[in-house]
């Protein structure tokens, strides 16, 4: 059968739907009573603009990163896990209790320490909706969902039931110690001579977030491991003919999944509010789910497009502080994007690939 | 003894009106899902259609045009779903991702530019709301023990769309199980190649269920922002389309089912409410975020099939592509 | 119904059916070029061509199922336009496909109004339906309960549910896809009394088949399918099943395999009282015995269905079972708890599946990702903690070259790759491990000739190297010309073992049906 060229699926077809989401949205704020042009520039010198921009940008990419890999790591094993934004809370909860609980000489022992509590909890809260999925075939999706909620319910209890210091009015943990701050870019560049911004969030979790891109990359298509995966995503009969176990799979992949969104937390709670509060996800899950479809699942793809998502999230913020759009119009981006690049990729996707076979004729 | 009755009669009554939104959106799910296509968009139906409302009831003080206004974008957004799900056959879940953002991204951003009062709409006034409806005899028949003011606390006065939501029931149970509409509905939901060969239009049965979906989120959206409250707030829904959605799985996508799973969890959200009467009367504090958490909770036992397995229409979420 | 005079019309009448020039391609694939047939009112129809010859998508154009690119569509010589399947049925077009149409959860009536209700509310249409259900009943020996769940029937039943549909619609033309490959010849036989009956009330029925004996059997005319082309229209009374089988491949086909008398030797594979319970609680297995040797073809005939599939999947190690199985004097585990497709692997025991698109292939694999599918996690593929993508590529690309799979491009995606090609990667990959035991389902199905001479011959060396073959195939001439002993399933039972020189298709198709010699 004759195919697209592979440059067309990788890059064509996202930019495509990139750009219809870029028109829609510039409608949008046509609609709105803004200037497009007014407002896309003004996003770019917030966001991009200065290394406090590039900052913000980098920091909210950070959290983007590590739930995009998330969603696409179960996206290879064709399981869709809604539940980003759930693990992500418990994988706050595990940096909190590292952090909080044991004494950390470094903050590089704590790292290593929240990284682990973090993708642990992250993982823990993902493995039961995988295992009632391949175990009593509950649809994952409806599981993961109704985690988001229990997660939510469950941090709610603990921060001001159980974790809250005395006297203390906000629904949140103590402040994490010292020693367990992490440095941020301003501080990690200031040895090289690179003047950065020292208000900006960004820090070492950025460096966590691209080593976790390449261990993605490595697992998915390097190991024997990531073969199964995706032999399983593919055709779970002809991967029960190999051998390979469909409970172990599911439940491997949906933890990897889960530990990969708790680690999110590490950029949050540890990186930038030095303690966990309610609300530290602020959909950063969902927004993975955007990441994912547009990166196509690759790690490349998925940083490439948070560093997109992370500038929109940036931008938008100052299009909020400076004109009257609403933060909110990235969400509406958001929208978009998931909308074209995931739901309606056939309709971007179809005339394409005729256009493109019909050139490919003319040509041959 | 007098005490316990009013108490209960009160968290009876919040307990009709916060089933009622559940009820109606839950509903729409049954129809559109009982036809094959998966809907994690009932969120954000409703809640365009809790701002539309809103907005055109405080603009015209016409609670009915504003009625109308939220039954319309709910519909948008249902064609929305239908164009990715059905024409173009793309992910139902993603789908209804998206819709989710693209109504709470645009609902606010919308308010703000039309009533620049951060992302909400202003009150509504008396013309802008559904009024309640006092039914017949609620004061005569009150002076039956028990039967009596439970008929006029919790079952009269309400709004018109608290006993839409409860006629919605037998009648959606009647067109599913006794009409030619919803045998073929049904069917289109189980096996949709059996449809197409005996001469219905499979991609007809999905829009009409998908457009079904999107008329009875528009009234369970307008009743939350004109009905239960008066106005729009941002993201006012809640989370309550997925728990209509719990309530669908928990209900095993049958009607009456529907009805019995929606009250229980809009109880539970009307004890969550009153903590207070809790300690009261059981003695011990129950957690607020643990009644929160229970419909969710439920639904997940129910899914793991530890009582009663709920089984989904077979088609459902699968595109249809004729077999080659 | 049955209101057309049909004496009078056989010599004068229109056709009840002419196809002029229908062609239609799925993507690059052909599937029909330029057909024209004509079928005469009141007679059964044939329509025979191997797998893949485009029968099938001729006949659901006919029935609107598909859109035909080009050609025009006759009914009792008007030209009518069947965009869908409802101008089929007011056409009076009823098709029984081979994978049903039904609502499994939905009772027989339900199924047959469907589509073709009295009006809007369902009381009506149901006592409407259930009268006319049973008149159709007793008029066509198309006996079934009407308040049945479709689930609950068994193949033969909800294929009458359909029959019963047509009906229902006063289909004047009836068409069958493959109408027996689920039934036992008993089964098959009351259809066709069925079907001849309903010629007698004047019907026209076209029975598209691969199988030469029911178009000798039942027909009056035949239309021979090759490749997407129709190459011969005959009187079934005119000719014979040698000169069919040779329009149908093109040449003069091998009956036989060439072999040379099997040497066999020790018993490498011991299976007793097995018993498979599937996931609905089913028994598809019901205590079998057999032994296979080394250097033999044991051959499992049957009607698909009968627990060949589970049989296979069990030796697999991907199915669950009780008894007990020994391979080279060692039990192995049938519980699923200690074993799976790998731990079989590792015994020795390969396996081509019955399905090589659901389970043999990754589609959207490559070919070298294909190549080693199943045996991924040997040593020989890994380098540390990775996968040895350079070696893998390697060893694929030999495989390929030594079993002529074309194009031989290892990069290039399964799903690219015609059917013969296909099943080549498969069994290459299994046959070159040079297994002790090969189980081998439906080695040949939708292959083309020449595939199948190939796979055929390999099958056979490994044979003549002293490995033992399991072969299960619905194909009976199949397991006749490549077995060297030959033993027949029935509803989950083996009825009886025979040597292939000792017995013939009527026999092997009377054990078929769960007829016993002692019985009859």
């Amino acid at each position: 059968m004759q195919k697209m060229p592979v440059w067309a699926d990788v890059i064509l077809i996202p930019l495509v739907s990139l750009l219809l989401a870029a028109l829609l949205s510039a409608a949008v704020i046509v609609g709105i009573g803004e200037d497009p042009q007014a407002a896309l520039n003004l996003m770019i010198s917030g966001a991009l603009g200065s290394t406090y921009g590039w900052g913000y940008t980098l920091y909210y990419a950070t959290n983007f990163i590590f739930t995009g890999l998330a969603v696409s790591v179960a996206f290879h094993a064709k399981l869709f896990n809604i539940g980003g934004e759930g693990q992500a809370m418990l994988g706050g909860l595990g940096v909190a209790l590292v952090a909080l609980y044991i004494p950390w000489p470094h903050w590089s022992f704590a790292l290593i320490g929240c990284t682990i509590g973090a993708a642990l909890l992250g993982a823990a809260w993902a493995y039961i909706p995988a295992i009632l999925q391949a175990k009593r075939g509950s649809h994952i999706v409806i599981t993961t969902i109704m985690f988001n909620f229990i997660a939510f319910a469950l941090l709610n209890y603990l921060l001001v039931n159980v974790m809250r210091p005395a006297g203390s009015m906000d629904p949140a943990t103590a402040s994490f110690p010292e020693a367990t701050h992490l440095p941020t870019l301003h501080m990690l560049l200031e040895p090289f001579g690179i003047k950065f911004s020292k208000a900006a969030p960004a820090n070492v979790s950025l460096v966590v977030a691209l080593l976790a891109a390449v261990f993605v990359w490595l697992l998915i298509w390097r190991t024997r491991l990531g073969y199964e995966i995706r032999a399983f995503g593919h055709s779970e009969s002809a991967a029960r003919y190999a051998g390979i176990n469909p409970v172990r799979i599911t439940v491997i992949a949906m933890m990897v999944s889960g530990a990969l969104a708790g680690m999110m937390s590490l950029n949050t709670t540890m990186g930038e509010g030095e303690r966990l509060i309610l609300n530290s996800t602020e959909g950063a899950g969902f927004i993975g789910i955007a990441v994912a479809l547009m990166g196509r699942s690759h790690p490349v793809g998925v940083v490439v497009a948070s560093i997109l998502f992370g500038f929109l999230y940036q931008g938008g913020a100052e299009l909020a502080l400076w004109t009257s759009i609403p933060r909110d119009l990235i969400v509406v981006i958001q929208a978009l994007v998931i909308l074209f690049t995931g739901a309606l990729d056939n309709m971007v996707r179809m005339p394409l690939e005729r256009l493109i076979l019909m050139f490919g004729r003319k040509e041959g | 003894m007098f005490d316990v009755l009013t108490d209960l009669l009160t968290v009876l009554d919040s307990t009709m009106r916060l089933s009622t939104p559940l009820l109606l959106a839950c509903l729409a799910g049954l129809f559109s899902e009982r036809a094959g296509i998966f809907d994690i968009g009932l969120e954000g139906k409703m809640l365009a259609a809790a701002f539309f409302s809103a907005a055109l009831a405080y603009v015209t003080e016409n609670v009915w045009l504003g009625l109308a206004a939220g039954i319309g974008a709910s519909m948008l957004l249902s064609l929305l779903h239908g164009v990715a799900s059905i024409t173009f056959r793309g992910n139902q879940l993603i789908s209804g991702v998206a819709i989710n953002f693209l109504a709470a991204g645009m609902t606010v951003l919308i308010a703000q530019s039309w009533f620049k009062q951060g992302g909400r709409t202003p009150a509504l006034l008396s013309g802008g709301r559904f009024e309640n409806i006092t039914l017949p005899f609620a004061d005569a028949l009150s002076v039956i023990p028990i039967i009596g003011p439970f008929y006029k606390e919790v079952v009269s006065g309400h709004t018109i769309l608290v006993y839409v939501a409860l006629l919605m029931v037998p009648l959606t149970w009647w067109v599913l199980f006794r009409t030619r509409f919803g045998l073929r509905l049904r069917a289109v939901g189980e096996a949709p190649e059996a449809v197409d060969t005996a001469g219905v239009s499979v991609i007809g049965m999905r829009y009409s269920a998908v457009i079904i979906c999107g008329v009875l989120c528009g009234i369970a959206g307008a009743y939350m922002a004109t009905g239960l409250q008066a106005g729009f707030v941002k993201d006012m829904t809640a989370g309550r389309g997925y728990i209509a959605l719990a309530a669908l799985i928990f209900a095993k996508w049958r009607p009456w089912y529907a009805l019995s799973s929606c009250l229980l969890f809009g109880f539970l959200q009307a004890v969550a409410l009153r903590p207070d009467l809790i300690k009261g009367y059981l003695g011990f504090e129950v957690q607020v975020q643990l009644l929160d958490a229970l419909p969710y909770i439920l639904t997940v036992i129910i899914l793991a099939g530890f009582v009663g397995k709920a089984i989904p229409p077979r088609a459902g979420g699968e595109p249809y592509v004729k077999e080659r | 119904m049955g209101n057309a005079n049909t004496e009078g019309r056989q010599e004068t009448a229109a056709p009840a059916i002419e196809l002029r020039g229908i062609s239609k391609a799925f993507g690059p694939v052909q599937a029909n070029k330029d057909i024209s047939i004509r079928v005469m009112p009141g007679t059964i129809h044939g329509i025979i061509g191997e797998n893949g010859a485009g029968k099938s998508t001729l006949m659901s154009i006919l029935f609107g199922y598909y859109k035909a690119d080009a050609g025009e569509i006759f009914i009792s010589g008007q030209k009518t336009q069947i965009p869908d399947s409802q101008a089929a049925i007011a056409a009076g077009i009823g098709m029984v496909f081979q994978h049903f149409k039904l609502v499994q959860n939905f009772t027989v009536l339900e199924n047959v109004i469907l589509g073709a209700e009295d009006g809007a509310l369902l009381n009506t249409s149901l006592r409407n339906a259930r009268a006319t259900l049973r008149q159709l009943a007793q008029e066509y020996e198309l006996e079934v309960d009407p308040d049945a769940v479709i689930e609950d029937l068994s193949v033969g039943h909800q294929q009458r549910v359909e029959i019963l549909k047509a009906l229902y619609r006063q289909a004047e033309i009836l068409i069958l896809d493959e109408p027996t490959g689920v039934l036992t010849p008993s089964e098959a036989d009351q259809l066709f009394r069925i079907l001849r009956r309903l010629r007698g009330e004047g019907k026209t029925i076209i029975l598209i088949t691969h199988k030469l004996r029911e178009i000798m059997d039942i027909t009056d005319t035949v239309s021979v399918m090759r490749r997407g082309e129709m190459t011969a229209t005959v009187k079934t009374s005119e000719t014979n099943p040698q000169e069919l089988a040779e329009l149908m491949v093109g040449r003069k086909v091998l009956l036989r395999v060439d072999k040379a008398p099997a040497e066999p030797k020790d018993v490498v594979l011991e299976i007793e009282n097995l018993r498979v319970i599937d996931d609905a609680g089913v028994e598809r297995v019901k205590g079998i015995n057999l032994n296979l040797r080394a250097g033999e073809v044991l051959g499992i005939a049957g009607v698909a269905g009968n627990g060949q599939s589970e049989l296979l999947e069990v030796l697999g190690g991907y199915q669950t079972a009780s008894g007990k199985i020994t391979v080279n004097g060692q039990e192995i585990d049938l519980t699923g708890k200690k074993s799976d497709g790998q731990s079989r692997r590792a015994r020795g025991i390969a396996h081509v599946p019955e399905d090589r698109q659901s389970e043999g292939l990754i589609m959207d694999y490559t070919a070298w990702e294909n190549v080693v599918f199943g045996y991924h996690g040997d040593p020989q593929f890994q380098s540390g903690l990775f996968m040895n993508n350079a070696a893998i590529k390697e060893d694929a690309a030999g495989k390929m070259e030594r079993f002529d799979v074309r194009p031989p491009n290892p990069r290039l995606m399964a799903k690219n790759f015609s059917g013969g090609n296909q099943q080549k990667i498969v069994v290459a990959r299994e046959i070159e491990r040079d297994p002790d035991i090969l189980l081998v389902g439906q080695p040949t199905r939708g292959v083309d000739i020449g595939a199948i001479e190939f796979i055929h011959k390999q099958i056979i060396a490994l044979r003549d190297r002293g490995k033992a073959i399991l072969l299960v195939s619905v194909e009976l001439d199949e397991v006749l010309s490549l077995s060297d002993r030959i033993a027949v399933m029935f509803d989950g039972q083996i009825m009886g073992e025979r040597l292939p020189q000792n017995t013939d298709e009527r026999e092997l198709g009377l054990l078929m049906a769960g007829v016993t010699g002692e019985a009859s």
